[in-house]
């Protein structure tokens, strides 16, 4: 069975719906302490959501040097599937593994409630057969409009990178861009939280697809058998 | 030995937070503000026997204290 790490910095408060989650959908969930040098046998990587070091600096900034970052770097380098929600997001683009920034939320206020969203872009291994749809998702968060130079915002658009975007903009995001993808399309991070949608009883499922195409893209001959962890 | 160092937004980023201290002040009577962004302020004790000290705050802007897409920074040794 599929193997997905959870990682769990200080401050992180979602990682017990992810590893939920993903064990929903067939996977068996790792979960991994940030101060662990390398990352254990794993097919893919998640960052959950949370306050990372109380979100002192920037959000995410001091995550991304947890020692486990480094290790989580190598695994998207060689292919491995990488996905950031919210803080994870955030740690993303602070790590450089993504573009671009999440920058305070126009108009300041935390955003708590559901929206809609576009997928599209590039394929990636979390948004299989998800191409064209249009999810309801949650979001909770102060810093999520996402911002890059004009140049960043041409190639991530052009290069089918923009993997979500919002139906309507609740955070001033650039291009209403609520998640993007590497040049690579194995490491994407989005604001809205799957993990949340993924039963009926809370709210609502349209985060299943997510993990189903996780759950598909790391079947039992994929990246494990390439020595992905070696 | 003692830094300071100023990280402030770059031309062009928005700067929601800037605007509402703005929007304060001028709601206070300050008509003549035309606008803010805020910014960093680190105040960092170096070792008094610290080699490079400049270049090493430099590298310690870019890889932490700033975050280069978005902010600017600069170092003064005192």
């Amino acid at each position: 069975m599929s193997r997905v790490g959870v990682v769990t910095f200080p401050g992180s408060n979602c990682d017990a719906d992810l590893r939920h989650a993903v064990s929903l959908f067939g996977m068996t969930p790792v979960a991994i302490w940030h101060k662990e040098t390398a990352l254990p046998p794993v097919d893919a990587v998640l960052l959950p959501g949370g306050f990372s070091y109380g979100d002192y600096l920037r959000c995410g900034a001091i995550a991304r040097f947890s020692p486990v970052m480094a290790d989580v770097v190598r695994f998207a380098g060689r292919g491995g599937p990488v996905l950031g929600i919210c803080n994870g997001f955030q740690i993303l683009t602070e790590c450089g593994l993504l573009p671009g920034v999440l920058l305070r939320n126009e108009g300041l206020l935390f955003q708590c409630r559901d929206v809609e969203l576009t997928v599209g872009g590039a394929p990636t291994p979390f948004t299989r057969g998800l191409a064209g749809q249009t999810l309801r998702l949650p979001i909770a968060h102060a810093e999520g409009n996402w911002f890059a130079d004009e140049e960043t915002v041409a190639r991530v658009e052009g290069e089918g990178q923009v993997v979500f975007r919002y139906v309507a903009n609740p955070n001033g995001a650039l291009m209403s861009i609520a998640g993007v993808s590497n040049p690579a399309h194995n490491v994407v991070g989005l604001m809205p939280h799957p993990e949340r949608y993924v039963e009926g009883a809370v709210g609502g499922t349209d985060g299943g697809g997510v993990f189903r195409s996780l759950a598909a893209s790391i079947g039992p001959t994929q990246l494990r058998a390439e020595g992905a962890n070696a | 030995m003692r830094a300071r160092v100023y990280v402030t937004l770059k031309p062009g980023v928005h700067d929601p937070a800037g605007k509402a201290v703005q929007g304060g002040l001028s709601s206070m009577g300050y008509a003549e503000v035309q606008g803010v962004r805020i910014g960093k302020f680190f105040e960092i004790e170096l070792d008094d026997a610290a080699l490079e000290p400049r270049a090493r705050l430099e590298e310690m802007c870019r890889k932490l204290l700033a975050n280069t897409v978005i902010e600017s920074y600069r170092v003064e040794l005192l």
